[in-house]
């Protein structure tokens, strides 16, 4: 039954994006098609995740047809039921929001090919959770990434954007090298592509497991952005239109966390190393992530070095369970993953809240900057509002869902320092100041983001004449923060939700016991926390009412000609957070200080490019086409020489094979 | 028969060292349009009245072979050099000394390939493998070690001659249609190339291919 809706789903959203396409220049009528089969196919999809879920099991069918190599088989297990819900309910709200926000690029833009990238993108990710043969499952990936470099490319008379998108699919196309590699490694193994001959070969030995999880590693790894391979994400993110940075930071990129775990069911039990590897690898991610979105200036680029950070904490959250699971520790295994995976759905949540929120601002405003704006809480409440939500959810506060998620990964590597012992215990133990200061820095970003966007008055007149958002770009954002809130507040039901997804990944029968009893006490906090916040709010109100209210400039020490860009901006309130970890980042600084007693000019100019990539990628790239150009001696561009080595290695083969047969 | 067909094929051979040790580019095209008329004298000579082959089949394809390769073909070519003002080949890429002696091992493995790669059915002359491969190479040659497009296109007629020798072992088995056919592409490949060294003899003042060596990335 699952099984039929969803690919009823794919079905829907397939349908619906012929149809986009179809109705050629109406570009209207196209959106609307688009935005309804997504719709229609998301919540078909959805519910055959909730579906599966509650039943629990998993199903399987295969189509009578056959692909060159491999089966078109697919089936639904909780793990992929978990991701297909992430998917539907991220990908069904963003497309409603899509519907508002691409409507003002009517007449300048074809809105049919956007709405059908759209749900191609939406359709293949189901086809990626869904797929269970190896062919079919780079099938989908591929057309996956090619839909969304679409996407990504909406804008493309701008250089930056084409740029982007460039660069997203060759990191991508790099990515799937390594797993077209994994997945022959497999089958070379297992003698097939289908996942049921994988599973049924057993955990490949001599060193092929090791192999294959680095593979892995790094082909899931790319889509995912684990530092260093995320290079692509802060460009790609911030090129998108703001529903497609929505859906591609809030689930595509979790396809990648998606096939690393489904690789990780097929290599049998996890030596230690792995689980330290993850937990290395989440450290980094997030630390490096959430400082380099510290210091960005531009709102979806912050937000993009935050998707790096999340999945830092993702992977933090899969180390400790692969930490538990290589000690036998069942406790601290599906605390980790239970962790990781609601973090994905949160993740999905709140970040596609935050790329909506900064959608509207760069919607209402037409900047992106973050110390051009300001006072925008004033125009656009409901935006403000919603941001809000999503930002504390974001920083891991409660009553918000980050928290819970967190909170899992915190309880997993407090019991992981306590019981694994050894390597294994340090390890898990280093995850917990990781995950703090992770925590502190974010809070920090959202102060700096939040405080500076929506606080104060307007720094330019584009954020002075800002507008609310339609209804449908609020909506979506407002369900989003429900979500959040929801999942914040009854965290026992959501958690219920992903333990049968982390119980597979852990490769467990049965949950263990005692482990979710603290849960209602986070219901408790929450509780008492919205009480708190409301009362605080109804004294507000009612202490205003009484008082007389009187809106004059702040007091500027005696100085008459201050201006509203004198606010205090993001890179001041930025700068003393980040001085520690200066050596960390790659800031470049233009300074021309004011001269003399009358200066004229003066000028200040921070860079903060990516360390990753200026210092380690292009410089490997660099050797790799100076390596390669050493060959480009064989190619002269003489038609002569070209034919001397047609006939040098004709003769060649020639003599060989005459040779062998000669009497 | 069997001595006058292996005569020809001979005769073939040495038109082939001819046009690979000659600089002047009408002695090499003179040397293709001989080559030409041995070429068509083959079927005849080989499998001649009575051979198991239709006499019509034979003439068809002997007649077309004349035309074409010493007729038409080397008309054209000797007007492209004519018109791009073209006598001489300089500094080719292998000098001519060097080209014969290359020539001569080819010839040399020719004959060692033909003891070992027997074609099916009877063939009269035992030298016709040797010679198809052999001339199939030294075109072959010719294309790599010529600067002209002259003599690029002399070296390409050759590779087609070649194979037009080796296709003779099988003129009973192969539809005349199938030989008419490769005589009509090998004319349409010779018109292309005419019309595009007529072109880079007009851009460039010269049929040095070398200045198409920019067209690389």
């Amino acid at each position: 039954m699952s099984l039929v809706l969803a690919t009823l789903g794919i079905g829907v959203l397939l349908a619906s994006a012929l149809a986009a396409v179809a109705v050629g220049r109406r570009e209207i009528l196209a959106l609307r098609l688009g935005t309804a089969g997504a719709v229609a196919g998301s919540v078909l999809g959805g519910a055959a995740a909730v579906e599966q879920l509650l039943r629990g099991g998993a199903t399987l069918a295969r189509a009578p047809w056959r692909l060159p190599l491999g089966t078109v088989t697919v089936g639904l297990d909780p793990l992929s039921a978990f991701f297909l819900l992430c998917i539907a309910v991220v990908g069904g709200l963003a497309a409603v929001y899509g519907a508002g926000y691409l409507r003002g690029y009517a007449g300048q833009r074809r809105l049919g090919p956007a709405a059908a990238f759209y749900n191609l993108l939406v359709a293949a990710m189901i086809g990626v959770v869904l797929a269970r043969d190896g062919v079919l499952f780079l099938l989908a990936w591929e057309v996956m990434t090619v839909a969304s470099f679409f996407l990504v490319t909406f804008e493309d008379d701008r250089e930056s954007v084409r740029r982007a998108g460039l660069t997203y699919l060759i990191a991508s196309q790099l990515g799937v090298i390594a797993l077209f590699v994994l997945f022959a490694l497999l089958r070379a193994h297992a003698g097939s592509f289908a996942f049921a001959g994988l599973l049924a070969a057993g955990a490949p030995g001599g060193g092929l497991a090791d192999v294959a999880f680095l593979l892995a590693l790094v082909g899931f790894g790319t889509k995912a952005g684990f530092w260093p391979v995320h290079v692509w994400l802060p460009d790609a993110h911030p090129a998108a239109p703001s529903h497609v940075s929505a859906l591609m930071s809030g689930v595509m990129i979790k396809m990648g966390i998606y096939g690393l775990l489904r690789t990780l069911t097929f290599l049998g039990a996890p030596p230690l190393w792995w689980g330290a590897t993850l937990v290395g690898i989440g450290i980094v991610s997030g630390v490096i992530g959430v400082l380099y979105a510290l210091a960005q200036h531009d709102l979806k680029r912050l937000l993009a070095y935050h998707s790096v950070e999340n999945i830092g904490i993702i992977a933090l959250g899969l180390g400790v369970g692969l930490l538990g699971q290589s000690r036998g520790e069942a406790t601290v295994a599906f605390l980790g993953y239970a962790g990781a995976l609601l973090h994905v759905l949160n993740h999905g949540l709140f970040k596609g809240l935050l790329f909506e929120g900064a959608g509207s601002v760069l919607h209402a405003t037409g900047e992106r900057a973050i110390d051009r704006l300001g006072g925008l809480g004033r125009s656009m409440p409901v935006t403000a509002l919603t941001f809000l939500a999503g930002a504390v959810a974001i920083s891991g506060l409660p009553p918000f869902n980050g928290f819970v998620s967190e909170w899992l990964i915190f309880v997993g590597a407090f019991r992981g320092g306590a019981f694994l012992g050894g390597g294994a215990g340090v390890a898990a133990l280093a995850v917990i100041p990781a995950l703090a200061l992770i925590g502190g820095l974010a809070v920090a970003c959202f102060v700096k983001v939040y405080g500076v966007v929506f606080l104060g008055v307007a720094r330019s007149d584009a954020a002075a004449s800002a507008h609310e958002a339609g209804a449908a770009m609020r909506w979506p954002m407002v369900a989003g923060a429900a979500l959040c809130l929801a999942i914040g507040v009854l965290p026992a039901t959501f958690v219920g939700l992903a333990a049968p997804a982390a119980l597979q990944a852990a490769a467990l029968a049965a949950e263990p016991l005692g482990v979710l009893g603290a849960l209602p006490a986070i219901t408790r906090v929450a509780l008492i926390l919205l009480a708190a916040a409301a009362a605080l709010a109804l004294l507000r109100a009612a202490l205003l009412r009484r008082a007389a209210v009187r809106v004059a400039p702040t007091w500027g020490c005696g100085y008459p000609a201050a201006t509203p860009r004198m606010q205090y901006t993001a890179a001041s309130f930025a700068e003393p957070v980040l001085a520690p970890f200066a050596s960390l980042l790659h800031t470049t600084v233009v300074d021309e200080r004011p001269a003399g007693y009358f200066p004229r000019t003066a000028r200040h100019e921070e860079h903060v490019g990516d360390m990753a990539g200026e210092r380690l990628l292009v410089p490997a790239v660099r050797r790799v086409l100076d390596a390669a150009g050493r060959l480009r001696v064989l190619q002269a561009g003489r038609i002569q020489l070209y034919l001397a080595y047609v006939l040098a290695t004709l003769l060649v083969l020639l003599v060989w094979q005459v040779a062998a047969v000669a009497p | 028969m069997t001595a006058f067909a292996d005569g020809l094929l001979l005769l073939v051979l040495v038109t082939d060292l001819y046009i690979l040790a000659s600089s002047r580019l009408a002695a090499c095209v003179r040397a293709t349009a001989v080559q030409g008329v041995l070429l068509a004298a083959l079927p005849l000579v080989l499998w001649g009245p009575g051979g198991g082959v239709p006499l019509v089949h034979l003439l068809l394809m002997s007649a077309g072979a004349l035309a074409v390769k010493a007729g038409v073909i080397p008309a054209l070519l000797l007007r492209a050099a004519r018109e791009a003002n073209a006598r001489r080949e300089v500094e080719p890429y292998v000098s001519l000394h060097l080209s014969v002696l290359l020539g001569a091992a080819l010839v040399g493995l020719s004959l060692w390939l033909a003891r070992v790669l027997v074609p099916p059915g009877d063939v009269a002359a035992t030298l016709l493998v040797p010679a198809a491969f052999a001339t199939a190479l030294l075109g072959f040659l010719m294309l790599v070690a010529r600067k002209y497009a002259v003599t690029q296109v002399v070296g390409y007629l050759m590779l087609d001659n070649g194979v037009f020798i080796f296709g003779q072992s099988l003129a009973g088995s192969l539809p005349v249609m199938v030989e008419l056919g490769i005589l009509l592409d090998l004319l349409v490949a010779v018109f292309v190339m005419g019309i595009a060294i007529h072109h880079i003899s007009r851009e460039f003042d010269h049929i040095d291919t070398r200045a198409l060596a920019s067209l690389r990335d």
